[in-house]
């Protein structure tokens, strides 16, 4: 379970997150839309531990991610995240990409950490790919490695901050159904998406963030069918 | 600081030394620059295959050290009976070092502009020269300019070797004090504060360019 | 013109020395290379400790070494460091003002190589749970040394040609040095030099085109 409460977030004068309280349970899949600037990237990178937070908590599993002391390498491991840029490591094969975590960080032998990239980057259909570097692959499929990559970790938890994002309309499709799949899988999943049909296949919750402040959450009927508050049907009416 | 016997005309030995430098550079420079555009410009113009004893022969000024090329190029002077004293055999050799860099730089910056900018140009009925002087030549001169400064500033460092041909420029200007007042660190710590003043400043400059003029910013 | 009559003859039989003497020449550009490397490697970390004397040492070192020639720095090691009692022979002197010259501009060139980096890959392996040592090591450090190789043998050919300034210190071990000494003995000077610049040439685009060989099965991507 993560546990956001009153997360406050500022860079520099500009305050990014005006106290968010958000839970969410194992297996649900809860994403999170919202106009730009709006905060919800920094939330992801915040419950990663990747930015400080000015205040509040985040709690996963009984975990407090910022308290001093807390072993952040050994959560991370817990709590895979996936970047809008994918950030292959363009000196590795696609293989190496998604076996050197599993081997440096959890100290597994070769062949298993193999045998466990192999497994998971043939369940994002990047079977065939194996000893390819990425520089010649799609922006698609270098971001269903990243994806491959986080999972080989076996991670309890996903983050996805906007995964489609940068990617040319023909490629959001097929990840977006790597998405689906994990997410019908029971992975519990935090996505932060501009695709609103996506968000309202998957999602078991949706979150509506604006200036910093999650304004309004829900189930997806309840968001997109009746939206309460007046930004939510703003911004919704700004995507049709 | 320094208990030193060095005197004001000391100094100014030391200063027509660095005069010294600063001409063989600014002549090297000068003529260098023209050879090595006129030989960047040749190498693109005819293509990699007929330019190919070009190609090697700069390559060759690159890859051998500029003081076996002053001797040999002193050498030859006498051999040849052609009566040049220490400064015009300097010149001419540091100019053909100079071109030979210089025109892997002008290669570079005319590389650098894109063939359909050059194809637009030729497409409104400008001819080649008109191509070059009023597209290229603008555009090349950017990407280059900064690699041009570290090339000066290169050559003016490297006008140290000249005095091996008996030239006296600034280094041995310091090297001739040396040898009389036998206070070797206070005088080359002079003459290093000299070329550093030279340098310095016009390094940052290039440094500065290339970071405004760079592509991605 | 012309009325001199070319002995290449005597030149081609002192081959042999001069080959030794470029066996001297290449051993002191690898040892002074192998010095600079380890400086530079110094030099760079002094620069990312944030610590501000380390990080002006390590500057001024990077500017000096830049801004003035390579012979001057050869002097300073010959004449200069007598101040301080330190008298060099001429293979010390030549071998420290190259190592001194080689460390400023391979710590220039580490740097551009690490800015080359985005952060990006830095957060990509912490976010995968590496620490920030490990981060670097398997990140970035792999991808910085290809953007350094190349310019790194280039600094390696600058150390042959450098090799060759050894001759003003009085030093007559290496291929400059041997090819003096026979010149001054027979006053063929051409010939010899010329036979010397042959074998720098070999020399330097043995070791350009060794590079770009190791360069090619080091980095495949």
């Amino acid at each position: 379970m993560i546990e956001i409460e009153n997360v406050r977030k500022s860079f520099g004068p500009l305050e990014v997150l005006k106290g968010i309280d958000l839970t969410v349970e194992k297996g649900e899949v809860v994403t999170i839309i919202g106009g730009s600037g709006s905060g919800k990237s920094t939330l992801l990178t915040c419950i990663n531990g990747l930015e400080p937070i000015d205040s509040g908590r985040i709690v996963i599993d009984g975990t407090d991610v910022h308290a001093k002391g807390t072993d952040l390498n050994r959560l991370r491991r817990k709590v895979g995240i996936v970047f809008q840029q994918w950030n292959a490591f363009p000196h590795l094969t696609v293989l190496e990409n998604v076996m050197l975590a599993p081997r440096k960080v959890l100290g597994l032998t070769k062949d298993k950490a193999e045998q466990i990239a192999v497994k998971q980057l043939t369940h994002v259909g990047l079977g065939e790919k194996l000893k390819v570097y990425p520089a010649r692959m799609s922006g698609g499929q270098q971001q269903r490695m990243a994806i491959a990559r986080a999972l080989a970790m076996s991670p309890e938890y996903m983050l996805f901050d906007e995964v489609t994002s940068a990617l040319d309309p023909m490629l959001v499709g097929e990840v977006l159904d790597t998405l689906k799949m994990l997410a019908e899988e029971g992975m519990t999943m935090i996505c932060v998406t501009h695709e609103m049909a996506f968000a309202r296949d998957v999602s078991d919750r949706v979150a509506f963030f604006h200036q910093g402040v999650m304004a309004e959450i829900g189930a997806p009927d309840q968001i997109f069918g009746a939206p309460q508050h007046a930004e939510t049907q703003k911004f919704l009416a700004s995507v049709r | 600081m320094f208990d030193t016997t060095l005197t004001l005309n000391d100094l100014a030995f030391l200063a027509q030394g660095a005069a010294m430098t600063l001409a063989v550079t600014a002549v090297s420079v000068a003529a260098g620059t023209v050879l090595g555009i006129l030989f960047g410009v040749i190498r693109v113009q005819i293509g990699p295959y007929w330019s190919a004893p070009l190609t090697f022969a700069l390559d060759v000024f690159r890859s051998v050290p500029l003081l076996i090329q002053l001797v040999l190029g002193n050498a030859f002077q006498s051999i040849a009976k052609l009566g040049w004293g220490p400064f015009a055999t300097s010149c001419v050799v540091l100019s053909l070092y100079t071109a030979a860099f210089c025109a892997e730089i002008v290669r570079g910056g005319i590389s650098s502009v894109p063939v359909t900018t050059r194809r637009a140009a030729r497409s409104l009925g400008m001819t080649w020269w008109q191509d070059m002087r009023h597209i290229v030549a603008p555009l090349a001169t950017r990407v280059s300019l900064p690699s041009w400064i570290g090339l000066t500033l290169g050559v003016m460092k490297d006008s140290a070797l000249v005095l091996w041909l008996g030239l006296i420029e600034l280094l041995r200007a310091s090297q001739v004090l040396v040898t009389r007042l036998q206070e070797p660190l206070f005088i080359l710590l002079i003459c290093g504060a000299i070329y550093f003043i030279l340098s310095f400043p016009i390094a940052r400059l290039g440094g500065y360019l290339e970071k405004r003029w760079s592509p991605n910013d | 013109m012309f009325n001199y009559t070319f002995h290449w003859n005597q030149a081609l039989k002192a081959l042999p020395q001069m080959l030794d003497g470029a066996l001297v020449t290449l051993e002191i550009a690898l040892v002074s290379m192998a010095i600079g490397l380890a400086c530079a490697i110094g030099l760079t970390l002094f620069r990312l400790s944030g610590n501000r004397l380390l990080g002006s040492f390590a500057s001024a070192w990077v500017e000096i070494a830049r801004n003035t020639p390579a012979l001057f720095q050869i002097y300073m090691a010959h004449f200069g460091l007598g101040n301080f009692g330190l008298h060099l022979s001429p293979y010390a002197a030549l071998l420290v003002g190259i190592a001194f010259n080689n460390a400023g501009y391979l710590a220039e060139n580490f740097r551009g190589a690490l800015k080359a980096i985005p952060d990006t890959q830095t957060r990509a392996g912490r976010s995968l749970g590496m620490t920030s040592l490990q981060a670097f090591r398997l990140v970035v450090l792999p991808q910085m040394l290809r953007v350094a190789f190349l310019p790194a043998s280039n600094q390696m050919v600058w150390a042959i040609l450098m090799t060759s300034l050894g001759v003003t210190v009085g030093m007559n071990a290496d291929l400059a040095g041997v090819t003096q000494e026979l010149n001054a003995r027979s006053f063929r000077t051409f010939e010899f030099f010329a036979l010397a610049a042959v074998i720098y040439y070999v020399i330097a685009k043995a070791v350009t085109l060794a590079a770009r060989a190791l360069a090619w099965r080091m980095f495949r991507y």
